[in-house]
């Protein structure tokens, strides 16, 4: 650690973290303290480090699909997506319509359970400890019918090469369209629970800005980028899978404060739920999954495939070499570049306003790590 | 000094009505159970650890030892053996362990078998003080299950 260079008296280094209940993870911030103040928050990366990218880089392609999920276990299905996808771009794999559809399905499910996930833990970093059982309850419903297709309750391995591990039933459907109807019912209760409460609002409004060209110069994608008012969405902006065919909106902010952040991520939890419900009520018939050789040869070059993850772009990287195995597998995160802006946004900032940013950003820190 | 007290009032308020919400799921049924004393029931599709198949007609396991699925397990946790049986042409499985400590359920060994001659068992009560409480004898889990 740095020597204390203070003269004044009440100057000093804080470590918050690794095992603090609001970094959400072993995540260290070193915080360089004027008394209530903090001048200079550092981040300190890599106490969950696991090399999930030279894991890939070692072992036949298939293998690697479990580690997907072990990256961000929030929100692993479009982790799971984004590999599988890339894998087909690079070696020419067709996925049934139907498979698609499913995998949008799930994912944007697995969305809604993330934000409501990350709408409770982070009432819980301002004080609040009501709201995360509601959130809970409603996320129960989703682990419930996505634990039913998939068998997994959180680090899903459900995709496979050329289509989806099991074809989704009338009792998923019926399911999931009752889930859709409950969780409309529930925004009431969230909206009088959280969103009007005056606490809160004086917790996260004003607090923490990022400009959108603070934005763009750290890199921040997903809800965190458009509650600064950039409507950038991986799934408009380069879409991918299925997602044109279905009609939804970017909600975006305005002031790119904590609270835009909020409402940015409450508002897309209605637009996923109109994209499932497109989904299902488009559902096409035919096999969820295609023939796919036994040993997958990844063509000599590179390839890249971006998916919208519920923290903002995935992008995986993959350089082949003839064979099975990749030779080089490089995965961008986004909580990663979420966080680089930290000490930026919290220079001459009140602890507790710390305390709110780092919950607004919604931080994975395995997904940081890898 | 107006706006002062308006916001009092609206603050207050939303204080109130955030109250209201606790006190009506107050008067809900409750939706958690009394784990462990009670369980809920588990979707037959969920995936716990793997398990031989007991193949009703035979009486025995379905697997015939030939080593798809210990090649194929991506974090290596599957080891097997066969042996000559005389009288038998193939090798007879003599042994099958699975170290469920390393295991992450990805499902491919059960994709994979040529004789669908794996399953996923449905037990997620698992807890235990050491790692080789987790070294599971597949193979002897299924002979106690034939009849
Ligand atoms: S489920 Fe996956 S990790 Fe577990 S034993 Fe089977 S192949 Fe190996
Ligand atoms: S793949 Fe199936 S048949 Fe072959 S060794 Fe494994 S369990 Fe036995």
């Amino acid at each position: 650690m740095r020597e204390s260079q203070f003269q004044e008296p009440n100057r000093f280094f804080l470590n918050m973290g690794p095992q603090h209940p609001s970094t959400h993870g072993v995540l260290l911030v070193v915080l360089e303290m004027d008394g209530e103040y903090v001048l200079d928050p550092q981040p300190v990366l890599g106490f969950i480090h696991r090399m999930h990218e030279k894991m890939g880089e070692s072992r036949p392609c298939q293998g690697f699909m479990p580690n997907t999920a072990r990256m961000d276990y929030v929100c692993a299905l479009p982790y799971n997506h984004g590999y599988v996808s890339l894998i087909e771009r690079k070696a020419g794999i067709e996925v049934p319509k139907r498979a698609e559809y499913i995998r949008v399905i799930t994912s944007e499910l697995n969305r809604v359970a993330s934000h409501l996930l990350w709408l409770g833990a982070y009432l819980l970093d301002l004080g609040a400890f009501t709201p995360i059982l509601y959130g809970f309850d409603d996320r129960e419903h989703i682990l419930d019918i996505l634990e039913d297709v998939t068998g997994s309750r959180l680090t899903y391995c459900y995709y496979r090469f050329g289509g989806v591990y099991r074809d989704i039933d009338d009792k998923f459907v019926e399911a999931t369209r009752a889930f859709i109807k409950r969780l409309r019912k529930r925004y009431d209760i969230y909206e009088k629970l959280v969103t009007k409460n005056i606490i809160f609002i004086k917790r996260a409004e004003n607090i923490g800005i990022i400009s959108p060209d603070m934005a763009i110069r750290y890199g921040i994608t997903g809800p965190n980028l458009r509650g600064s008012g950039i409507a950038y969405d991986i799934r408009k902006n380069e879409p991918y899978s299925v997602y044109p065919e279905f009609d939804f909106e970017v909600p975006v902010g305005e002031r790119g404060d904590c609270l835009d952040r909020y409402m940015v991520r409450v508002r897309e939890m209605e637009q996923s739920l109109r994209i499932v419900e497109q989904a299902l009520d488009t559902l096409p018939d035919g096999p969820v999954r295609s023939k796919v050789p036994k040993k997958i040869k990844l063509a000599p070059g590179d390839c890249n495939f971006a998916v919208e993850a519920a923290r903002g772009e995935l992008s995986y990287y993959l350089v082949g070499d003839g064979t099975s195995v990749p030779y080089r597998l490089k995965i961008r995160v986004p909580s990663y570049s979420n966080l680089s802006c930290l000490p930026e946004l919290g220079e001459g900032i009140l602890l507790p306003d710390l305390v709110s940013i780092m919950g607004s950003l919604d931080l994975v820190i395995p997904e940081i790590d890898r | 000094m107006k706006r002062y007290f308006s916001d009092l009032f609206v603050g207050g308020k939303s204080l109130v009505d955030g109250l209201v919400v606790t006190l009506k799921a107050l008067c809900q049924p409750m939706v958690t159970v009394q784990y462990p004393r009670e369980e809920i029931d588990i979707t037959p599709n969920f995936r716990g650890h793997i398990d031989l198949v007991l193949d009703p007609e035979k009486n025995t396991f379905r697997c015939i030892a030939c080593g798809m699925c210990e090649r194929s397990c991506p974090s290596e946790c599957i080891q097997i053996k066969g042996k000559k049986v005389e009288g038998k042409k193939k090798k007879t499985l003599s042994l099958f362990t699975l170290d469920f400590t390393k295991c992450s359920l990805c499902g491919t060994c059960v994709e994979i078998c040529p004789t669908q001659a794996l399953e996923f068992s449905n037990e997620y009560n698992l807890a235990a003080f050491s790692r080789e409480a987790f070294h599971y004898d597949i193979l002897k889990r299924l002979e106690e299950r034939i009849i």
